[in-house]
């Protein structure tokens, strides 16, 4: 079984998955942020490969994306690094990028480097489902590697039913139709898209992601689904305390 | 030969489609079902028809240039689209989009520009009809296309500066891109070229073929034939070039020209020329061909004219290119400098820097003298003054 769906299997609530910029604030920060996170108990790490027309993401991830592009990281050398501290993870890692750079580095490739390198599941989002279908599932399927599409409180009853056959680890529930990464309050038109999904009784685990920040916020998700997702504001947390910070941002969204 | 005609999924041939993310797909997906359904309904056609020929001034002349033929020794006709209402081509496409817009019902619309002609263009229909309007322009075109961005406030659309990357078309476009995420129900996204995820480039590769459709009867109206030797148009993204061959795609004594802007050489860093220096790959949600590394990162192009400044091609342009449809030229600036000034002199007409990359072709390979070549004069050069002086 993929050790995502393994998780999901195992715990059934509050699971944290925290998304952070390979080479982000520095090079080689990668492999302590993952350390970081697994020591202070993070149940999922999804490491997004930085791209230069990150069409899906807002600002912070923009940033964070052009900085380490800057300090030189790229596709091949985060999953070096990935590989290098391979047998010390044992947290399920998922890898966050754009369609171009995977079919750039060559698709069979890349699955290939992503067993290699220990990697759990991917989440490409300009990856349109019914082309995975078509070109990609058997690749991804025949190497156990977990391929988890978004929803939005936008895509159709049809549609979700559709991704809910497809994903393999779990469904990535976007919470809101806005990408700028603000942090706010949920509101009550949310609540309902949450209600909405969680009335259709899905076979695949969700998450929340999009405006997740603190503890609020995800224990309001945590209300709904297994667990959610934090990125930006984690960015953020990183860009003004650095690795060190990891264990005490991580211990205050637990915190209970 | 081949068939350059889009299939449902929105592919010529292996080029095309709707690389999107989720967050885009309910808009996408609803344009993909409806454009050609309203786009032929009559009620729609009667209306954009008429708008074209009362507000936009179409059908626009086909001009024998005879001084510029005489100097080149062949027949040489012009397309003015730069007579159009606003200085481009690019109105075709937005007064086709704004009531596409209104007919599904959308009451905000955004863009993205370059040089400014879409943005004009979109802000130009956004006040006929009265509809909010948010031009999105790269911080460094807002610098060099100032007299179009008085004309966007004027008209009274926003302008909002594109701050990320290399500042200009394909961040603009990143950036509309991106408000159309977060506004995905009353909003519509005027795109101005064929690029984008499908519909957009046959959408607006359809309403720009007014102006093949136009050089049809004007030409044989003219000469008697039924299509040029040669039919010449620079290509960014290519909208002017997809207006302008459209109808004779097919026709395959007709030889395509595109010019692609060379930027201050293919050899340099600083170029826009994508069918030489590019490769295949996804860029603002279409396979397509665009410039890259290695690692598929896209690369910062550069051109003197801010509407060719885009590391990508049109679908349709890349399959053409590939399929060996079209013959493709890379222009240097000072070539294109040195055709605008070449045109001014000869024929009175100041082109737009974008167009005088097209009439550069003319001293790159030579024509029979009883050849006719169609060359599409897309824009006037109004907006460029300034590179130009600067050049003199």
């Amino acid at each position: 079984m993929n050790p995502i769906s393994q998780l999901f299997k195992n715990k059934k609530e509050r699971i944290l998955n925290i998304y952070f910029t390979a080479g982000y604030p520095n090079l080689d920060d990668t492999t302590d942020i993952i350390l970081s996170l697994q020591k202070a108990g993070v149940d999922l790490i999804e490491v997004g490969i930085p791209y230069s027309d990150p069409l899906a993401d807002g600002t912070t991830i923009q940033d964070s994306s052009q900085t380490a592009l800057h300090n030189g990281i790229s596709l091949q050398l985060a999953l070096d690094q990935i590989e290098s501290i391979k047998d010390q993870v044992t947290v399920p890692l998922i890898v966050m990028g754009y369609y171009n750079q995977f079919l750039q580095f060559g698709m069979e490739q890349f699955v290939q480097r992503l067993v290699a390198c220990g990697i759990s599941g991917v989440i490409i989002p300009d990856l349109p489902m019914d082309y995975y279908e078509s070109h990609y599932k058997e690749l991804f399927q025949s190497n156990n590697i977990a391929v988890n599409f978004l929803i939005t409180p936008e895509t159709s009853p049809l549609r979700i039913q559709k991704v809910d056959q497809l994903s393999e680890g779990f469904i990535y529930m976007v919470s809101r139709s806005s990408i700028t990464g603000a942090a706010s309050d949920i509101s009550d038109e949310q609540k309902q898209y949450f209600e909405r999904i969680s009335n259709m009784h899905l076979n695949t685990p969700r998450l929340i992601g999009f405006g997740i920040h603190d503890k609020t916020s995800f224990d309001m998700a945590c209300q709904y689904v297994q667990g959610a997702i934090i990125g930006s504001a984690f960015i953020r947390y990183l860009k003004e305390y650095g690795v060190e910070g990891i264990g005490e941002f991580v211990d205050r969204i637990f915190d209970n | 030969m081949t068939n350059y005609k889009i299939n449902k999924q929105g592919f010529y041939g292996k080029f095309g489609g709707a690389f999107i993310p989720e967050m885009l797909h309910a808009n996408i997906s609803n344009l993909q079902n409806q454009y050609l359904k309203i786009m032929e309904d009559p009620d729609f056609q009667r209306q954009f028809k008429k708008l074209l020929r009362d507000y936009v001034g179409r059908p626009t002349p086909l001009y024998f240039a005879e001084r510029l033929s005489a100097h080149y020794n062949t027949q040489i006709y012009l397309k003015r689209e730069d007579l159009c209402h606003t200085g481009a081509h690019k109105i075709n496409n937005t007064i086709g989009q704004i009531i596409l817009a209104q007919k599904l019902g959308k009451s905000r619309i955004i863009a993205e520009t370059g040089a400014g002609q879409h943005g004009v263009a979109t802000a130009t229909v956004c006040a006929l009809m009265g509809i909010e309007c948010i031009i999105y322009m790269g911080e460094k075109d807002i610098e060099r296309q100032a007299p179009n961005v008085s004309r966007m406030k004027m008209l009274g659309a926003e302008v909002r500066p594109a701050k990320s990357g290399s500042k200009t078309l394909k961040d603009a476009t990143n950036e509309a891109i991106r408000d159309w995420i977060d506004n995905p129900v009353d909003t519509h996204y005027i795109i101005g070229s064929v690029v984008g995820p499908h519909p957009y480039p046959d959408m607006v590769a359809r309403f720009q073929s007014v102006i093949s459709e136009e050089i049809r009867y004007q030409l044989i109206d003219k000469t008697g034939k039924a299509y040029p030797d040669h039919i010449i148009a620079c290509v960014g993204g290519g909208s002017n070039a997809a207006g302008a061959i459209y109808h004779y795609i097919e026709e395959k004594n007709c030889n395509i020209i595109l010019c692609e802007a060379a930027g201050k050489g293919i050899d340099t860093d600083h170029s826009a020329a994508t069918s030489i220096l590019g490769s295949q790959g996804i860029i603002h949600g279409s396979l397509t061909i665009l410039m890259q590394d290695q690692e598929g990162q896209i690369t910062e192009p550069y051109s003197i004219s801010a509407g060719l400044d885009y590391p990508g091609i049109g679908p349709l342009h890349a399959a053409l290119i590939d399929g060996q449809r079209a013959e493709v030229h890379s222009v240097t600036d000072d070539e294109a400098l040195k055709a605008g000034y070449q045109l001014s002199k000869l024929e009175g007409i100041i082109p737009a820097l974008e167009t005088a990359h097209a009439f550069a072709v003319l001293d790159k390979r030579s024509f029979d003298k009883d050849e006719t070549v169609v060359i599409n004069l897309s824009g006037r050069g109004d907006k460029d003054l300034k590179t130009y002086i600067a050049h003199l």
